[in-house]
């Protein structure tokens, strides 16, 4: 690890002015910074430690119905608050589906959103990186690329954003809010990361020095909480990335989709909303078919970025899995594997 | 730099000077604080063989800068026995044979300790395995340490109850 300078600011405008410092970086947890510093991946000058700074930690019911989720607020701390988790059970699920106990006892929600991808090549400095070090190459192009994005890739760079948390969050319209020098700002969590294009060392459209404080989701997210899932195909069981997951959530009005929201996560650089898809769904009556078609919409850009062809039907089919899961309705109580599509579903046809 | 911080630590409160703010908690407890029960297995939070508990909470201290947590309380296997008398959780990883080599037993332990005052598994074994997924044991003993934890959950509840009554 480097050598960096340590300064444990008292307020969010101390700490905004301690990271004006070129090479400055932010300290929550750590969990993802100091095993990329152990590796020499990141080699930030300064460390501006959240810890001291107060009101970044609350969970705050809104009257909009929606909620207010302080940067520094704990993965568990929220995936078990007993009035978000009712409220929006698939974040809930998202969130216990990743990394483990030890590990979201400790990560934060500003952390998840800006986690760095987990491209093997990004995580060497022995390989040449476009996103570690702009111009270098990208050796994950010609090498194991299994796991790499299927959307919105480009030539520089195919590595995916490895949130689960992030793909509910996107799907019911979560808002960052992010304070600066210039003041507060608010941008939508769609809008937040960057596709990776000829620039994929920006990851998102914050600016050097501005932190996030706080995700916002507002009140008609809720009206999907009878039915949402989140689904995470993993290749072990549990602590592992997804291959792909999806989000799925229905308003059911008389039996018919009033309005779905469905995003998908491990297939590009960004959690991975599909409008195309919900505007499919819309007014039809949940089913196989509708699903399949919905997925089909939601895939129709899709391209492989290396050994990876089969994540884009894998993609579908987890998608067409959230759906149908998420039509039965949202269980009393998350499964014994949260996001498993190895969980058993009573009651559920899953093979037509 | 030098860099002040207290922390707690199996309930002793110690003063502790760094001198270079890059110190983890784990290197801390093991190369300072000569706490060597705690393991570095990987040391990038992928093991968990560095499970402590930090104010109630299991955490692997491998990720966590020990500057940071000025002030916390910490605890470790060292700090969970009460004199001669094992904690329930030892006792039951001994009963049910929940390790061969031993090198991941304190973190499997501590992350059992936080898993228990979790109180989010109950008695489902699946519940457990998932909730234990951060500690790898490289023997295999994993049939034992789902066993070791839901035996000590039992007998912890049973002991509370009885307490209470």
């Amino acid at each position: 690890m480097n050598r960096f300078d340590y300064v444990r600011p008292a307020t969010v405008a101390e700490a905004v002015a301690a990271a004006a410092q070129p090479g400055s970086a932010y300290l929550a947890a750590g969990t993802n910074l100091l095993d990329l510093m152990k590796g020499g991946v990141m080699r930030p000058a300064r460390l501006v430690d959240l810890a001291r700074v107060p009101g970044l930690d609350v969970i705050e019911a809104l009257p909009d119905g929606g909620v207010r989720i302080g940067a520094r607020v704990r993965n568990s701390d929220l995936a078990y608050d007993p009035g978000f988790a009712r409220r929006f059970p698939a974040v809930a699920e998202a969130l216990l589906s990743g990394a483990s106990a030890q590990l979201r006892n400790a990560a934060t929600v500003g952390g998840n959103l800006l986690q760095r991808t987990r491209c093997a090549y990004f995580y060497d400095p022995a390989s040449a990186c476009n996103k570690r070090e702009p111009g270098a190459g990208c050796d994950a192009r010609d090498g194991e690329n299994r796991l790499h994005a299927v959307l919105g890739w480009s030539e520089q760079c195919i590595a995916t954003h490895p949130s689960d948390f992030c793909v509910p969050l996107v799907a019911l319209g979560a808002v960052v809010e992010i304070e600066g020098k210039a003041g507060r700002r608010e941008v939508p969590l769609e809008e937040f990361h960057c596709l990776p294009g000829s620039t994929p060392e920006r990851e998102s459209v914050l600016a050097p020095g501005e932190l996030i404080v706080a995700v916002r989701l507002p009140g008609e997210a809720a009206s999907f909480a009878g039915h949402a899932r989140y689904v995470k195909l993993r290749e072990r069981t549990s602590y592992a990335f997804a291959v792909v997951s999806a989000a799925a959530g229905l308003r059911l009005v008389d039996g018919a989709i009033a309005e779905a929201r469905l995003a998908l996560g491990g297939v590009a650089a960004k959690p991975w909303r599909v409008p195309e898809a919900e505007a499919v769904l819309r007014g039809v009556r949940p089913g196989a078919e509708a699903f399949r078609r919905a997925a089909e919409a939601a895939l129709s850009e899709a391209q492989p970025s290396g050994d990876n062809a089969f994540k884009i039907e894998l993609a579908r089919r987890i998608l067409v899995r959230a759906l149908t899961l998420a039509a039965a309705g949202t269980p009393e109580r998350l499964p014994a594997l949260p996001a498993s599509p190895h969980a058993p579903h009573p009651g559920v046809s899953l093979h037509g | 730099m030098s860099l002040s911080i207290t922390l707690t630590v199996n309930a002793v409160p110690r003063t502790i000077a760094l001198d270079d703010p890059r110190v983890t908690l784990l290197d801390l407890l093991r190369e300072r604080l000569d706490l060597t029960g705690t393991k570095k297995g990987c040391d990038r939070g992928q093991c968990g063989a560095c499970t402590v508990l930090v104010d109630g909470r299991r955490v692997n201290s491998c990720l966590a800068l020990a500057a940071s947590l000025d002030g916390a309380e910490v605890l470790t296997i060292e700090g969970l026995a009460e004199g001669e008398v094992p904690h329930p959780v030892q006792a039951a990883f001994i009963e049910h044979d929940a390790f061969q080599c031993g090198f991941c037993t304190p973190g499997q332990i501590m992350s059992a300790v936080g898993l228990i005052r979790e109180a989010q598994a109950g008695d489902d074994p699946e519940r457990v395995r998932e909730a234990m997924s951060g500690n790898l044991c490289r023997c295999g003993a994993y049939k034992g340490i789902t066993e070791a934890v839901l035996e000590a959950q039992r007998r912890m509840v049973a002991n509370a109850e009885e307490k209470a009554a």
